[in-house]
């Protein structure tokens, strides 16, 4: 025989008082194992859907409202390029990408069109700043900014459109948007001229739906140049980490360049992100009564098996056991409950998330692994510790009393 | 040799003290067979507990083998018991959930034995106890006259050198008694120092000494 035996033999003697001693801490650990499953899952689906927005953060001048950006597409405002800089160099978690624009209106043969200058990638790694502290070298969080970044890979030109980057553009060339290419008939390869220079189309971009199909891009640098507007610019649009979005990126970014708007497009999420932050609170809340309920349910039940073996106590003593031995019943005694209950609750607890995650969140929910050891290493802390006191009551038990109350 | 000197016990209740043992000394050699007699409350359990370690005395000591144990550590107290002493109960005291082979092994396991070294031990004891055919029953599926044997294979498991029994036979026909008390006197004479409180004098005077307790002192 050796202690474990006899822990289990004590504790499944009473099975209805095993399982209503564990209940508090079972029902506690499946109520934040369900609401950190579902939240999970719950906060993967926005981080998808705000992925799927491509740019999601918008660095406007401080007159310049998102709504004027996106109807008029360019302004009177304007930022210092150096907010590139700050961004880049700075601590912010969550930046996966940007696109410094300058947008200015102009004319092609007498066409009206919109002109942005933007900024390609291969531009960022040849600035050793923006490269050596800068976003770049951050681990990719989301993962949605790791296929943009590969230098060698010749990207799709959807990428422009979609995640509002691109890797080589010379300074004397340009892609144009859907819509303008067919007004103006300009296809890969055509020359135009605009600001009183000239340029070589690089690319047609393929329709997108938005006013991005209205534009044409040259490189930033140029547009600046040729519209004396040297390291201005007119917005500054970020691929923001999904999660980050929705954690705190747009208060950081504010704090880093308080003259500047920043708005997130993220509101069309903002009942799922809010939803979530709601239930990660819960999850919070029920942390702290779990601690506490259950931890006072099995303190108490500790007592009370205590007084309730106090004649074993006093058997154990008269065999010769020394108060660390009984401290070490107990405590395993507490540990095993610990781990029944923590098992007991990570399995009811997932069971109630793959069952209520799409009707809650609406969205599907599988098993979280690694939520089964938090779950077991949280109950076996608070059964441990809610049992140390009584425990140690009972390691230093007088035995004589215990065997003559008999 | 087992020793107290000027033992007093007095416990504090709400309406005043009450003085179970009263300055007593008594020595009881090594190998001696002592029988404690005294009517009811008159502090003959109180003794044999302290006389065992398991009731701090309000005064004076107890010696065995020259050690006075109240001055030991809590811990050091608990080894003596483990390696010296054996008690044995008039209810037995065993342990419920466990079977008459797990209820023996238990001294062993304090001790710090292996399983297999448990086991085998437990099953020899209980076989000369005459319980080998019992061995996985629980308590409550024995007769109490196998219970008080699976109690006494218990006391037997850390082969201690002084025996405590307080009223071993109190529960249990005569017959069954007097087998118990046949055990006792054959640990006796195997060396052992066997101190045995009972109110039944008919045990008593099979005893080599008795000493009757009164009021918390010896009177005879």
């Amino acid at each position: 025989m050796n202690w474990n035996i006899f822990v289990l033999r004590e504790l499944f003697q009473r099975k209805s008082k095993l399982i209503t001693s564990s209940l508090a801490i079972v029902l506690g650990i499946a109520a934040i194992v369900s609401i950190s499953t579902i939240t999970t899952y719950s906060e993967e689906s926005v981080a998808k859907e705000l992925d799927a927005l491509g740019a999601n953060v918008l660095i406007l001048p401080p007159e310049v409202s998102v709504a004027d950006y996106y109807s008029a597409d360019f302004q009177n405002g304007e930022l210092p390029e150096e907010y590139v800089t700050l961004i880049a160099m700075s601590n912010v978690e969550g930046v996966d990408n940007m696109s410094p624009k300058l947008t200015l209106p102009t004319d092609i043969k007498g066409n009206r069109v919109i002109l942005t200058g933007i900024l390609p990638k291969s531009e960022f790694q040849n600035k050793t700043s923006w490269q050596g502290a800068g976003i770049f070298s951050r681990p990719k969080i989301c993962g949605s900014a790791e296929d943009v970044f590969k230098m060698n890979q010749k990207l799709p030109q959807e990428t422009l459109a979609r995640k509002r980057v691109i890797t080589n553009l010379e300074h004397h060339e340009v892609l144009v948007g859907a819509d303008i290419a067919k007004k103006l008939h300009l296809k890969e390869g055509a020359e135009i001229a605009m600001l009183d220079s000239p340029f070589k189309v690089l690319a047609v971009l393929p329709t997108t739906g938005t006013i991005d199909d209205s534009r044409i891009f040259a490189h930033l640098h140029t547009v600046q140049a040729l519209t004396d507007k040297d390291a201005l610019l007119s917005a500054i649009e970020v691929v923001g980490c999904c999660k980050q979005v929705s954690k705190g990126l747009i208060s950081n970014l504010q704090s880093l360049l308080p003259e500047a708007n920043i708005v997130t497009i993220a509101h069309i999420v903002d009942t799922q992100v809010k939803t979530n932050a709601l239930m990660r609170n819960l999850s919070y809340l029920l942390l702290m009564i779990i601690v506490i309920m259950g931890g006072a349910s099995i303190g108490n039940d500790m007592y009370n098996n205590v007084y309730e073996r106090r004649k074993e106590i006093g058997i154990l003593i008269a065999l010769g056991a020394t108060p660390k031995i009984i401290l070490k019943v107990f405590i395993k005694k507490a540990a095993l409950l610990g781990l029944l209950g923590g098992i007991s609750g990570y399995i009811i607890g997932t069971v109630l998330a793959l069952a209520l995650g799409p009707l809650i969140a609406g969205v599907h929910v599988f098993p979280i692994l690694y939520l089964s050891i938090i779950a077991v290493v949280l109950s076996i802390c608070i059964a441990i510790g809610a049992s140390y006191f009584p425990a140690r009551y009972a390691s230093r038990l007088e035995p004589s009393i215990a065997l003559q109350e008999n | 040799m087992l020793r107290a000197d000027n033992l007093s016990k007095i416990y504090k209740k709400q309406d005043g003290k009450v003085i179970a043992i009263n300055n007593l000394s008594l020595d009881i050699p090594t190998g001696d067979f002592v029988a404690i007699v005294g009517p009811s409350g008159s502090g003959k359990s109180s003794l044999l507990l302290m006389l065992g370690g398991m009731l701090f005395p309000t005064e004076g000591e107890v010696i065995i083998n020259g050690e006075s144990i109240y001055q030991l550590t809590l811990n050091e107290i608990a080894k003596l018991r483990q390696q010296q002493l054996g008690f044995i109960f008039q209810t037995f005291h065993l342990i419920p959930y466990l079977t008459a082979l797990e209820n023996v092994q238990m001294p062993m396991l304090l001790k710090g034995l292996s399983s297999k070294e448990q086991a085998e031990n437990a099953e020899s004891l209980l076989e000369k106890v005459g319980l080998s055919d019992r061995m996985d029953h629980k308590p409550s599926e024995l007769s109490v006259g196998q219970q008080q044997r699976i109690a006494l294979a218990r006391m037997l498991a850390n082969n201690p050198s002084i025996i405590l029994a307080d009223e071993p036979t109190g529960n249990l026909d005569s017959e069954t008694g007097q087998r118990m008390i046949q055990f006792f006197f054959e640990l006796n004479a195997e060396g052992r120092t066997v101190v045995l409180v009972t109110h039944d004098i008919r045990v008593a005077e099979q005893a080599k000494n008795t000493i009757t307790i009164s009021n918390g002192t010896i009177s005879g």
